[in-house]
C-alpha cells in the first residue's frame, strides 16, 4: 500500500502502514472457506496455474536441487543426487585454497563496486537537480542512459577494443611518452577496469530515481532554510539529502543484496588465466569447477554458501536500515 | 512483502512535472559553480559517448590503421569492405535471425505467464493472495544458484532448444510487481460493471483490464524485449551447434578470439585473434538496432522504472 509519506512523518509511523478501510470488512469475510473461495474465483485461480508452475519448477526446484551439494551427483544421473556424503563438499572447500582465493577476490571487487556505483547516480543527480536549462538537462540525461541499453557482451567487447594494445587508451599513453600496457593481461589493472566500466555503465540509469525523488521535496523547505541563513551547500547537505534519504536507503539494501552476485558475466567475458589472481570471483569459480569440469556437487556446495551469505546480507541491511533510518523493504 | 513505497515519493511527481524549484538570485559563487557544473556534465556526456564513436571510426577504417593505432575518433583509411565481409557471412545472419526469435517468442511467454499473475495479485479478495506475492518475491532474495539451474534444464532435456532460453527466466519479479501496481490502480467499478453485465473473469481480463493497460503492457514488453536481445548467457551455457546461437554469442566468440563452437569462459585465451575490425563492425551490426529504437523507448523505460517503485 503506497502510503504518501511526508519529510516530517514521525519514523515509527513508516511502517505501520494506514490500514485501507477495506480491511475494516475483515470479520464478516473471514468466513471465507477455500471452499467458497476456489467455488467464487475458480477462474482467477486458473489463471495462477502456468506461472506457479514456472515458480515451481525453475525457481523452487533448483534451490530443493542444491541437496547435491551434501549428496554425491553424478552428471546423468538422478537430479537430487545418487548418495549422501554430509558435509564432504563443504569441507573440501574449506580447504581449498583457491576457494578462499575467489572469496576475498567476491568481497574486495564488491566492496569497490559498491563504493563507486552507489554514491555515483546521486552525484550526477544532484549536479543534474542544479542545471537550470531544461534542454541540457534531458539531453545529458537521455545520453547517459545509453549504456543501460547494452548487451553485457557488447560492453565487454568495447572495453577489449578501447584498452587493446593499439586501442586508444594506449593511444594516449604513447602521446605522453608512456610504453603500452597489456590492461587486460595484467591482475593489476582488473579491478579498476571492472569498477570503473560499472560505473560507465550504471551511473546515468540510476539517477532515475534520485530525479524524481528530488522532485518532490517541498520548496518552502529551502525556503526556510534560506531564511535560517544556509548557503547553497547546507540547503543540499540539510534539506536535499535528508529528502532523498528514503530512496538511498532502499536502493543501497538492493545493492547490498547483490553484493555476493559480482557481474559474474562480465567477468566472465573479461577475464583470462592471467587475470585470475585478481578476477576470479565465486560464481566464476563455481563455473569452472561444475558446468566445465563437471564437479557439479563440489560447485553446488560453494553456491549453496554463496546464496546463504547473499541471503544474511539482504536481511541484515534491511534490518539495520529499518532500525537506523526506518526504511525498509519489508 | 516488498514495500518499496519509498522509492516513489508521491503521485504528483509525474517524470515531466515541473520540479519545485526555488528561485534565488544567484551569487557570484554560484555561477562559477553553475559553469563547473556544465562542464563536469558535458564531460559526462563525453565520456559515455567516447567509446560508441571510436567503435564507429574502427568499423570503417582499414586493418593497418587500426593495428599502427591512427584510429581515434575519425576512421583512417575509409572503407566499407569490413562491413561487406561481415554481412557476407552466413552465419551472422543466420545468428541475428536466432535473436529475433527468441526475443519474440521469449517476450510473448514471459507477458502471457507475467500478466496473468500479476492480475490475480492485483486482486484484494482472492484468498491466498499473501502466500502468491510471498513465492514471487522471495526468489527475488535466494535463487537456486547456477549448478542445480543448469542441472536441471540439461535433465529436462532443454539444451539446444529454444525453451532453455525463454523457460528459465520467464518471469521477473520486478516486472510482475509493476504490472501489479498498475493493475490495482485501475478503477474496480469498470469490472465490477462487466461482470454485471456478463462479462466472465477471462472476458474482464481481455476486454476491459488489457485494452486500458496498453501503456504498461507496451513498457514490459519492452523490458522484456531488450533483455532478451541482449541476453547470451543461457544460450551461451545451453547451446552447443553454433547454427543456434543468438548474435550475442556470435559477438563473444568473436572477441574471444574463438571460430566455433564455445571454449567454456577462458576468453582471450585463445591463439587466434579476429581483427579488430571485424570486431568492430560485429558490434556496430549488434547495437544498431537498440540505438535506432532507444531515442523512442526510452521515456517508456524512464515510466517503467518509476512506475515499479511505486510498491512492490
Amino acid at each position: 500500500m503506497s502510503t504518501p509519506r511526508t519529510l516530517d512523518a514521525p519514523p515509527g509511523t513508516r511502517d505501520t502502514q494506514v490500514r485501507r478501510p477495506g480491511r475494516g470488512h475483515r470479520p464478516r469475510r473471514q468466513r471465507l472457506t477455500w471452499r467458497r473461495a476456489v467455488r467464487r474465483d475458480w477462474r482467477l485461480y486458473t489463471l495462477v496455474i502456468a506461472p506457479l508452475v514456472f515458480f515451481a519448477v525453475f525457481r523452487y526446484l533448483p534451490m530443493i536441487g542444491n541437496v547435491i551439494a551434501f549428496r554425491r551427483y553424478e552428471p546423468g544421473g538422478n537430479l537430487f543426487g545418487e548418495e549422501w556424503v554430509g558435509l564432504h563438499y563443504f569441507q573440501l572447500f574449506i580447504h581449498d585454497p583457491t576457494f578462499w582465493q575467489v572469496f576475498t577476490n567476491t568481497l574486495i571487487l564488491g566492496g569497490l563496486t559498491l563504493l563507486f556505483t552507489f554514491p555515483a547516480p546521486i552525484i550526477l543527480a544532484l549536479l543534474l537537480n542544479e542545471v537550470r536549462a531544461s534542454g541540457l538537462k534531458r539531453f545529458v540525461q537521455s545520453i547517459s542512459y545509453l549504456p543501460h541499453f547494452l548487451s553485457i557482451v557488447v560492453v565487454a567487447a568495447i572495453i577489449m577494443q578501447l584498452l587493446s594494445d593499439n586501442g586508444v587508451v594506449n593511444q594516449g599513453l604513447h602521446a605522453v611518452g608512456h610504453a603500452p600496457i597489456t590492461f587486460l593481461q595484467q591482475p593489476g589493472w582488473f579491478r579498476q577496469i571492472y569498477v570503473s566500466s560499472e560505473v560507465w555503465q550504471t551511473v546515468g540509469w540510476g539517477t532515475i530515481l534520485y530525479l524524481a525523488a528530488l522532485t518532490t521535496i517541498d520548496g518552502q523547505l529551502y525556503e526556510q532554510a534560506r531564511i535560517d541563513g544556509a548557503n547553497r551547500w547546507q540547503q543540499t547537505w540539510h534539506v536535499t539529502l535528508p529528502g532523498i534519504r528514503p530512496t538511498m536507503m532502499t536502493l543501497l539494501i538492493l545493492n547490498i543484496g547483490t553484493f555476493m552476485a559480482v557481474g559474474f558475466e562480465k567477468i566472465l567475458l573479461l577475464y583470462n588465466p592471467l587475470t585470475y589472481p585478481t578476477a576470479d570471483v565465486i560464481s566464476t569459480y563455481l563455473y569452472r569447477v561444475g558446468v566445465v569440469s563437471g564437479s557439479f556437487s563440489y560447485a553446488a556446495a560453494i553456491g549453496l554458501f554463496d546464496s546463504v551469505i547473499g541471503l544474511v546480507l539482504v536481511v541484515s541491511a534491511n534490518y539495520l536500515s529499518r532500525r537506523l533510518v526506518g526504511a525498509s523493504l519489508w | 512483502m516488498v514495500n518499496i513505497s519509498m522509492l516513489r515519493p508521491e503521485r504528483k511527481a509525474a517524470p515531466g512535472a515541473p520540479p519545485a524549484r526555488v528561485r534565488i538570485r544567484p551569487g557570484r559563487g554560484y555561477r562559477v559553480f553553475q559553469v563547473v557544473n556544465a562542464l563536469v556534465l558535458t564531460g559526462v556526456v563525453v565520456v559515455t559517448l567516447y567509446p560508441f564513436i571510436n567503435i564507429l571510426a574502427q568499423s570503417f577504417s582499414s586493418e593497418h590503421a587500426i593495428e599502427t593505432g591512427r584510429v581515434n575518433l575519425i576512421p583512417h583509411g575509409l572503407n566499407l569492405t569490413t562491413y561487406k565481409t561481415v554481412m557476407s557471412d552466413s552465419m551472422f545472419w543466420r545468428n541475428y535471425r536466432n535473436t529475433v526469435e527468441y526475443t519474440a517468442a521469449a517476450t510473448f511467454v514471459s507477458m502471457v505467464l507475467t500478466t496473468c499473475y500479476a492480475y490475480v495479485l492485483s486482486k484484494k479478495q482472492v484468498k491466498g493472495r499473501g502466500v502468491l506475492i510471498g513465492i514471487a518475491v522471495f526468489t527475488m532474495f535466494f535463487n537456486g544458484g547456477l549448478i542445480p539451474n543448469y542441472v536441471l534444464v540439461s535433465q529436462l532435456g532443454l539444451r539446444n532448444s529454444i525453451w532453455a532460453i525463454v523457460l528459465p527466466n520467464a518471469i521477473n519479479v520486478f516486472n510482475l510487481l509493476v504490472m501489479k501496481a498498475f493493475f490495482e490502480s485501475l478503477p474496480g467499478e469498470l469490472e465490477e460493471a462487466a461482470a454485471v453485465d456478463g462479462l466472465s473473469t477471462y472476458g474482464i481480463l481481455w476486454r476491459i483490464v488489457l485494452p486500458l493497460s496498453k501503456a504498461v503492457l507496451a513498457t514490459m514488453i519492452l523490458f522484456y524485449a531488450v533483455t532478451y536481445w541482449n541476453s547470451w548467457f543461457s544460450a551461451f551455457l545451453y547451446m552447443d551447434r553454433s547454427e543456434l546461437f543468438p548474435v550475442t554469442v556470435y559477438l563473444r566468440n568473436i572477441i574471444a578470439g574463438a571460430t566455433v563452437g564455445a571454449d567454456n569462459g577462458t576468453a582471450g585465451d585463445t591463439a587466434l585473434q579476429i581483427a579488430a575490425n571485424i570486431q568492430a563492425v560485429t558490434i556496430v551490426l549488434t547495437v544498431i538496432p537498440i540505438l535506432t529504437v532507444y531515442p523512442f523507448i526510452q521515456r517508456y523505460f524512464v515510466s517503467g522504472v518509476m512506475l515499479g517503485a511505486v510498491k512492490g
